[in-house]
Formats: C-alpha cells, structure tokens, sequence
C-alpha cells in the first residue's frame, strides 16, 4: 500500500492541534517583542548615557546575556528558580521571562547603536531650536533612529520567533512539540508524515515571518522617499 | 554688495558678555571675552581658524558649559543646568556649518517643528509664516522636498528659515557658506544681508571677505581666545591696528604675478 503521509494531517484535529501549538510560539514571541522593544529603547537610552557605572552594569548584562545560550538561560529559570528559590513558574511564564531578558539586551545594544549613529549635529539643532530634551529625543532622534533600527530589529524579532523552539525543552506544547507528539502518534501507520508535519511547520513559520520582512522592506521603501 | 554700517545707531544692549571663559579639559580656548551686541547690530567674528570662533556662538546659544563668567540675554543669565535654557534659547536663532536639517522631514515640516512643539503655535498660522519665508527665500515651490533633494545652498536657506520662523532675538551664524560651491555662495549671502538690512541683530562668522566688509556694523577680530581687535569694518579692512589682523587680511590677498 502506498504510504500516504499527508493524511496525517487531516486525522483528527491534528492541523488544528498545530495551528493551537502555533499560536503558544506567537503568543509568547509577540508578548516577548513588544516587552523587549520597549525596556530595549530604555536600555539603548540608558547605555548611550556617560554614566560610568551604568555602562558597566549595562555591559556586563549584555555580555551576560550573549555567551549563554538561550537554552540555558531557560533551564536557569525554568528549573534553576524553582529549585533555589521554591518559585514554581510555568513553562510559559519562564520562556517569556527568558525571551524578554535576551531580547532586551540585544534590542538595548540595536538601539545604543542606531543612537550613537545619528549625527551630534543633529542633537545640537533640536536643542538650539529651543525644544525640550523630550521633545529633541520624540521629534527629531527617535523617529531617525527608528529608520535606521528597524532592519536590524525585525532580524531579531524573527530570530526571537524561531529560537521560541527552544522552549519544548522546558515542557511547553508549542508548534514542534505537537508535531512531534502528530508524528509519534503515526509512527506506525505512516512513516512518512515527519516530511509532511515538518513542512507544514515550515510553513507555518514562514507565514508568521515573511510578513513581518515584507511591513519591514514596505516601511524602507517609505521612509526612503 | 551696499555699505550699510553708517545707517545705523546702536540700540539697546541685546547680549552681555563678561569676563567670559571657555576650556576644553586644561586647554583656554576662550580667555576672558567681555563683548556687547546691541539690538539690531550686525557684528562679524574673524580669525584664523581654531581661534575660538565657532566656540564663542555655541557658549552664547548655551551649547558649551562655560568655565568663567556670565553671559546675560535681556536680562537673564544663561546657564546651562537651568531649566528654562530651552526657553532662553528660543529667542537665538542658529544656522550651523554643517547642514542640519531633520532629514526626516520635509522642508516645511522642518520649519514648523519649532513653533509647533517649543512654542506650541497653532498649526495653521505657522505653515503661513513659513510659506511666506520660503518666498522670501525664493523656496517655496520646495515646501514639501526632502533636505536630500535639495543642494546645499537650498538647504541653508532652508535652515536660515527655520531658525526665522521662531522669532529669534539675535541669529548666529557659523560660516553657513563654508561648506557650500562656489556659486552658491551668494544666494544664501544675499538672504543674510536682506536679514541684516531689515534689522535683525546677528552674529556672523564668515570667511567671505567683501561679504563681512559689507555686512558689519562691527569687526571683532579673534586669535588664540581673546579679542585682538574690534572696530568698524572700514577701518579694520583698511586700516588694522594689530599685526595679527594685518597678517590674517594678507591671507586674502593676491600679489600679481
Ligand atoms: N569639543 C571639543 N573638544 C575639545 N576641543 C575642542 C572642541 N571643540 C573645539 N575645540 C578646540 O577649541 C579650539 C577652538 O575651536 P573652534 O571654536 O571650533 O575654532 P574656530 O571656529 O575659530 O575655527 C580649537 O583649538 C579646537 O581644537
Ligand atoms: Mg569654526
């Protein structure tokens, strides 16, 4: 009999159940972006101050937060909290807490960078025109900055989407999880779904992304003119 | 270009500056300037380049932290801490070397952005004053182009009525022309003397010689930090004092070959 491992996906509630999974990984993703862009401009705000000791602060958190990898970063808290201090978070509270701590950070070092990119000269004409620092940051640095961040920051978000899959290893059912759990389930009546449950993940991964490239290459375009 | 030094009577003292000290680190780099600017006075700073010049703009618009002295505007002392510097610096125009407009907006919107946000004006009546500016300027057809679709001297004049169109006191100029070709020098020379023929009080650095002669009331002459010399532009260009400004006016000369 030929193996028709596409059915698969139409067994049950399966498509459902993935696209369910699909939405554990944005519902954790987006809440992580949004938190993470707004405390990462605060950060980027905060590292391009002259403040010695807060530079350093701000350093040794980047630094921190770059050589360790996501996955351990997730056992820290995931499995580290609950042991030292008998807080028990679930796996979806940990993974956001993770993804909010990593993208902060890089989301802080994106906007230090597009900050001190701007021209001093720039600085100096808000001031001298009379506008608040407020107003100088709101109207004249943050909307430049904002043009030259913007590339850099949908990488990350979409970096930040994909590494999601991290967190099946901390128990949380997300799109891959419920894959695997479709696969296992078939395993013996047909061998071939893997192919097919991972395209469709594929797919899946690819929709929730290649929007968000296209608003990105849509607002370059714009701002070009 | 037209003389125009003896139509005018000083006015009232506009800017005080006393005893004023500039350092960067251990360097002086302004060493006790004591200098008046009256209202409606067109005053040109000269000096080799490095003598301060530049410097002494950014201290009167409180860009610099002063180390010595005081400078008073109208009565109030600029400070850099205070919380009204914004304020005081509404009242002092200033149009940089470099070209700095926002490049994110239009001309227009870079123009009202001031009135708009610092002075809270309403909408309407400034995109009326700015449009009339841009006609004066001979821009208004450019109201709604991006700084990078204009040249150079579009762009000063452009930054010139940005700064007008908040109703400066006094407008200081950082050789708006030194970065500009040679042929469009001139149009934006031409907005500054229309500027100063209708009385606004200015401070000018320049490297355009005839241009300075025809526009000063007064020639300050800086080396080294300090004010070398001062006097009316047909005796400084004519008939200078010091060596230093003899030595400094030679480098504008040509001998025939
Ligand atoms: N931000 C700065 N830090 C250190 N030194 C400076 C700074 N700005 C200017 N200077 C120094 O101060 C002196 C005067 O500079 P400036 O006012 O720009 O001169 P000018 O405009 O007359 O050419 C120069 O020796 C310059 O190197
Ligand atoms: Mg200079």
């Amino acid at each position: 009999m030929q193996d028709m491992g596409i059915e698969v996906l139409f067994q049950g509630r399966n498509f459902v159940r993935l696209l369910e999974g699909l939405w554990v990984t944005v519902r954790i993703s987006v809440f992580s972006v949004i938190v993470s862009i707004l405390l990462g401009i605060i950060l980027g705000m905060i590292m391009t101050m002259k403040n010695p000791l807060l530079r350093i602060i701000t350093r040794c958190y980047l630094e921190f937060v770059r050589i360790m990898p996501q996955l351990v970063l997730l056992f820290l808290v995931y499995f580290g909290l609950t042991k030292m201090f008998r807080i028990n978070l679930s796996g979806e509270i940990s993974a956001i807490i993770v993804f909010v701590i990593w993208g902060t950070a890089e989301m802080g070092d994106l906007v230090r960078g597009a900050l001190t990119s701007i021209p001093v000269h720039q600085y100096e004409s808000g001031k001298a025109l009379g506008l608040t620092t407020v107003q100088n940051y709101c109207y004249v640095i943050i909307p430049q900055t904002i043009r030259r961040l913007l590339p850099q920051a949908i990488n990350l978000v979409t970096r930040m989407i994909k590494t999601t899959s991290l967190i099946v290893l901390i128990g949380v059912v997300e799109v891959v999880k419920v894959g695997q759990q479709i696969i296992e389930a078939s395993r013996l009546t047909s061998p071939s779904a893997a192919v097919w449950v991972y395209g469709v993940i594929f797919f899946l991964y690819f929709i929730v992304c290649y929007p968000i490239s296209i608003l990105s290459k849509r607002l370059e375009v714009k701002w070009r003119n | 270009m037209e003389e125009l030094s003896e139509m005018k009577t000083p006015g009232e003292t506009l800017v005080e500056i006393k005893n004023l000290n500039k350092k960067f680190d251990d360097t002086s780099v302004l060493k006790d300037i004591s200098l008046d600017i009256h209202q409606g006075e067109v005053v040109v700073l000269l000096g080799p380049s490095g003598c301060g010049k530049s410097t002494l703009l950014r201290c009167i618009n409180g860009l610099e932290k002063i180390q010595g002295g005081e400078i008073i505007l109208e009565g109030e002392k600029l400070n850099e801490q205070t919380k009204r510097m914004h304020l005081i610096r509404q009242k002092i125009g200033m149009v940089f070397q470099s070209y700095d407009l926002f490049p994110h907006m239009t001309v227009l919107e870079n123009i009202i952005l001031g009135p708009r946000k610092a002075e809270k004006r309403a909408k309407k009546e400034v995109v009326k004053e700015a449009e009339e500016l841009l006609q004066r300027v001979g821009l208004l057809d450019k109201k709604n182009a991006y700084p990078r679709q204009l040249s150079g001297g579009q762009k000063q004049r452009v930054a010139i009525v940005r700064a007008l169109c908040m109703h400066p006191k006094i407008m200081l100029f950082d050789e708006v022309t030194a970065a500009l070709d040679p042929e469009m020098v001139r149009e934006v020379l031409d907005v500054m003397l229309k500027l100063a023929k209708d009385g606004m009080t200015m401070v000018i650095v320049t490297h355009e010689m005839q241009f300075a002669k025809a526009v000063a009331d007064r020639i300050i002459f800086l080396d080294n930090g300090i004010i070398v010399e001062e006097s009316d532009p047909q005796t400084f260009f004519t008939n200078p004092s010091t060596d230093r400004a003899k030595q400094f006016l030679n480098l504008f000369e040509f001998d025939a070959i």
